[in-house]
């Protein structure tokens, strides 16, 4: 039976790709054809979904962006045997956005059934689980620890320390918590490994448990991601099946269980404290530290907290060995980063590749440039808290020192790019209501200062004193950075700022003091 | 699809016993009763209060700070239309304000007929098939002033 890979992720999902599952499977049955249809994960090149494969003598043949409604047509063109077509793209191997990448955390995303155990472990799955559970503890803790593997939610904190304390806390019982919230704007990576490879996160969460002594897993999984929530539930429920998952993770004499947990649309539980809140049943607002998360986590127990692609990223780093992913990156960022791509960008979707690309290559070579096909202007990195970056940034190396030393943040490593139509002055706007909708009110640097901001740059866009005005945000922008309990506050300066110092002719060309440090 | 049903403190019940066996049962608990419910009510409240030997002042406390929970009804369905940065690049705004017209309501407004509830969301994670909208629990990418009329229909029926 020849396969026909549909896929299954949101990307493909959001433009009629279940629709398009259908007429095939109806087709197929109608003309008695010996297809396969299998749901897979996304390739990454979103701009190309629905992106739809198919098994020939020659390799996978892909054929993309498919629309509903096509498939009949389709099927007669001989697609089903890799034919020639407007929309043959060809084998995704050799396509150069796909070719340019060192696919390590996503290496089956969008290749296997997703769902389908055997096809996990037929490429490489459970591999680093078994070594874990082989190796012991203390030296996977070693092995995650010489990796040089930083958590990617955004602090970039080294993940074999975080996971060393939660091993020699003492606790009734341990957490591992996945943080799937992903609510930085411009981000997917968590949502399309969770939807093209979810027992990638399940092997992930089980070697945290391995080295830590924790029994117990969670996802906090973000409501706004369904299609995720429904993959990540099924996956583990089969995990349990297969004995992967419970009393005896593999046959070992290691216990542990998972339970995906919806959020429930506040940005902040993103934050780990708050989340641990959240996850507990309460308002998510941010806890005060000490004590640390590993110290004193979910219910007061040692917690294990770290980002899906953080976690995902450890069964290759088990399997493949800690040197492998050393030797990739730069400075103190190793091993590789899934870029995300989005917003007015010609080839957006995920490019995953070692630390150290400038952000020009990113942008302009491997994203195209914008979709509109006007000049870009200025690209937001790291989400709504991460700075805005000019053109004559570009030679910025992706890599966290590199960034912070401009002023900016890699974040989760979105990007998204906007094009010279932008008025920085209305994104300035923006990043100040955005806080102000989403802070936990817990401390008045951010309560307060986000809605000043808010309306302090509202004057200034309405031409009312925009010199002084400019000033006051400028302080304000000061009292928040450094007077905030977290970063939700403490960042939201990064873009404003950036907005301020970069682009000063959006703001009424008034000379900038910033612009000239 | 959002239900209105009327509140029925025996179901009521049987979605805080499927799930107050968990640890920390309260917002599963929540999204249970608003996904059978429609909103999470005062009388939802008060049961699920005193169900968890909470206060209803806790409860109150947090249903009121997350987004997703609603004290009052909605319309039959939710459209939650996103703002965030990568849609704002790819023209968001000019779709959301289409939508808008098409609708006759503003963000966080019901159409008169009860049938529509607009909403803004940030973010989808389809920043690169932007601008993007979700429809009760359908989502929808590369959003255009020509998709918008069908959307609206689709969520008016
Ligand atoms: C306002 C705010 C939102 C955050 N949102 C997320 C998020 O959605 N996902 C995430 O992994 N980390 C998020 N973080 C970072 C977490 O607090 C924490 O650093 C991270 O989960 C640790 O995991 P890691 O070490 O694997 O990065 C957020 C932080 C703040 C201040
Ligand atoms: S900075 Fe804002 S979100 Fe963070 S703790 Fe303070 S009020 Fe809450
Ligand atoms: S910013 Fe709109 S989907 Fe991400």
């Amino acid at each position: 039976m020849t396969k026909l890979f549909i896929p299954l992720d949101s990307f493909a999902v959001a433009c009629g790709a279940d629709t398009i599952a259908e007429e095939f499977k109806r087709l197929v049955a109608d003309r008695k054809l010996s297809i396969e249809i299998v749901r897979n994960g996304s390739r990454g090149m979103a701009w190309l979904e629905p992106m739809i494969e198919v098994e020939t003598p020659d390799g996978r043949i892909a054929y993309g962006p498919i629309e509903p409604g096509e498939a009949e047509t389709l099927v007669d063109a001989g697609v089903l045997s890799g034919a020639g077509h407007e929309k043959r793209i060809g084998k995704v191997e050799e396509h150069p956005f796909f070719r340019a990448q060192t696919r390590h955390t996503f290496k089956r995303c969008g290749i296997t059934d997703p769902l389908s155990l055997d096809d996990y472990k037929a490429h490489g799955g459970l591999k680093g689980l078994e070594r874990a559970i082989g190796i012991g503890a203390e030296t996977v803790i070693a092995e995650v620890t010489d990796s040089g593997l930083r958590g990617r939610g955004g602090a970039g904190f080294p993940t074999g320390i975080k996971w060393k304390t939660v091993a020699e806390a003492k606790g009734a019982r341990k957490y591992i918590v996945a943080n799937a919230d992903e609510g930085d704007s411009g981000t997917f990576a968590d949502r399309m490994i969770m939807e093209g490879d979810p027992y990638c996160l399940i092997e992930g969460m089980a070697i945290a448990g391995v080295a830590t002594g924790a029994t117990k897993g969670y996802i906090y999984l973000r409501s706004e991601y369904p299609v995720a929530i429904d993959v990540m539930r099924e996956a583990i429920s089969r995990a349990h099946q297969a004995g992967v998952l419970g009393a005896s993770v593999l046959g070992s004499a290691h216990v542990f269980d998972i339970e995906v947990r919806v959020g429930a649309g506040a940005y902040v539980c993103g934050e780990e404290t708050s989340l641990l809140d959240s996850l507990e049943g309460k308002r998510g607002q941010v806890r005060f530290k000490p004590p640390l998360p590993a110290i004193q986590g979910l219910f007061g127990m040692p917690t294990v907290i770290n980002n899906v692609i953080t976690l995902a990223s450890t069964p290759e780093i088990l399997s493949a060995g800690a040197a492998a992913y050393k030797d990739m990156g730069m400075g103190r960022s190793r091993g590789t980063i899934p870029i995300q791509l989005g917003g007015n960008v010609r080839h957006g979707g995920l490019f995953e590749a070692p630390f150290g690309m400038t952000l020009g290559e990113i942008v302009n070579e491997i994203g195209g440039g914008t979709a509109s096909g006007r000049p870009v202007r200025a690209v937001q990195v790291g989400g709504p808290l991460g700075a805005y970056f000019p053109v004559s940034l570009f030679d910025t190396p992706f890599d966290y020192e590199a960034f912070a030393a401009k002023d900016g943040l890699i974040g989760h490593a979105g990007i998204v790019v906007f094009d010279d139509t932008v008025d920085m002055m209305a994104q300035a706007k923006f990043a100040f209501e955005f806080c102000a909708i989403e802070s936990c009110g817990k401390c008045t640097p951010c309560r307060v200062g986000a809605v000043r901001g808010y309306e302090t740059v509202k004057k200034i866009i309405d031409g009312e004193h925009p010199a002084e005005n400019l000033v006051l945000v400028e302080d304000l922008c000061n009292t928040m950075k450094f007077g905030s309990l977290c970063a939700l506050g403490g960042f939201t300066p990064y873009p404003v700022m950036s907005a301020i110092r970069h682009f000063p002719e959006d703001f009424h060309g008034e000379p900038m003091r910033v612009a000239a440090e | 699809m959002v239900f209105q049903a009327r509140y029925d403190e025996a179901e009521a019940a049987e979605i805080i016993g499927e799930h107050r066996h968990l640890e920390g049962p309260l917002l599963p608990i929540l999204h249970g009763i608003q996904e059978r419910f429609g909103h999470v009510s005062e009388e939802a409240v008060r049961q699920v209060a005193a169900a968890l030997n909470l206060t209803r002042a806790e409860v109150h406390g947090v249903v009121t700070f997350y987004h997703d929970f609603r004290k009052a009804p909605a319309g039959r369905h939710v459209l939650k239309v996103c703002r965030a940065e990568a849609c704002q690049a790819a023209g968001g705004d000019a779709i959301a304000g289409a939508i808008e017209t098409a609708l006759g309501v503003k963000f966080g407004e019901t159409t008169p007929d009860g049938q529509v509830t607009l909403e803004a969301v940030y973010c989808l994670g389809l920043c690169a098939t932007a601008p993007s909208a979700m429809l009760d629990r359908r989502i929808v990418g590369r959003l255009s002033e020509a998709k918008i009329g069908a959307l609206v229909e689709e969520a008016r029926l």
